[in-house]
């Protein structure tokens, strides 16, 4: 593993670069033909309005890769991430306005847990509303 | 109504391998619109340590939902797919999915819930390489909606 920091120069509180990541239609799209994942709710707002959602919403696994990359790209090697787990607390709503969504995403140290991990606790918000919720990620520094 | 609770710690055969292409993960990284090296250029993967361009962390999860298919599928079951929706995610590595893994995934059912008429399932990926060593397992949380009455 290849980590950007050392162990011990990464303090509890070390705050990680916000990020915004927009998400549009075309944007869905390609990440349903690249997972596999083509449940009609991510692209289609006929059949999202029949199961009772307001709009076409981002694939939950969408927004969890989103917010790892604040993680993968303070660490630099995305191999240094031992464990990631999110709950998905608000879907992201995605409208055909030709602007779509945006997704914040921060984090911050919240741990040293010895053997040079440390543990990242992130938030991503969308529309103003926290989209993931126990979102984190223990990543193995240098 | 309430899912079979004898359906908790069963476990379903290993899948056919599932053979990670270097363009595969090329097209997954591209998808979530992330430039990292390590995904596309196997020299900055290898000045990484690792013997292949590896994947984006949540690049499994394709193939351990696919494989938590045959759980979810299970007509003995009795899931309705159509109101599921995902909770929870999670993974715990030994180390990063790479090109030319041939993985296999053992899916176990670990809890069955019933909360305010939603079913509530929790399923465990074993994924493994070739070799049999463990590369990451994933934790599925699957909710099903109840269904509206009348």
């Amino acid at each position: 593993m290849a980590a950007k920091f050392a162990y011990e120069d990464v303090e509890v509180g070390t705050e990680l670069p916000v990020r915004t990541f927009p998400v549009t239609r075309a944007v869905l799209v390609r990440y349903a033909g690249a997972s596999g994942d083509f449940n009609p709710i991510h692209w289609n707002e006929r059949f999202a309005r029949e199961v009772g959602l307001p709009d076409v919403i981002a694939h939950g696994m969408f927004t969890m890769a989103e917010a790892a990359r604040v993680v993968t790209d303070w660490v630099g090697d995305p191999g240094a991430v031992v464990e990631y787990g999110v709950r998905f607390t608000k879907p992201v709503v995605v409208p055909d306005d030709g602007e779509g969504a945006v997704i914040e995403v921060g984090g911050k140290v919240a741990a040293r847990l010895g053997g040079n991990l440390v543990r990242v606790d992130l938030t991503a918000v969308s529309a103003g509303q926290k989209v993931l919720g126990m979102s984190r990620a223990v990543v193995r520094l240098a | 109504m309430a899912l079979d609770q004898s359906f908790v710690g069963r476990t379903y055969p290993p899948t056919a391998p599932y053979e990670v292409g270097r363009e595969k993960i090329r097209e997954f990284a591209e998808a979530i619109g992330d430039a990292n090296p390590a995904y596309t250029d196997p020299g900055a993967a290898g000045r990484l340590g690792h013997p292949d361009v590896i994947a984006p962390p949540t690049f499994v999860f394709a193939i351990t939902f696919k494989a938590a298919g045959e759980v979810v599928e299970d007509p003995q079951l009795g899931l309705d797919y159509s109101r599921v929706v995902h909770g929870d995610q999670r993974f715990a590595y030994t180390r990063p999915v790479r090109a030319g893994d041939r993985l296999t995934v053992t899916s176990t059912i670990e809890a069955i819930k019933s909360l305010a008429g939603n079913d509530i399932l929790d399923i465990r990926g074993e994924v493994h390489d070739e070799a049999g060593e463990h590369v990451v397992t994933a934790w599925t949380k699957l909710v099903a909606r109840a269904a509206e009455e009348g």
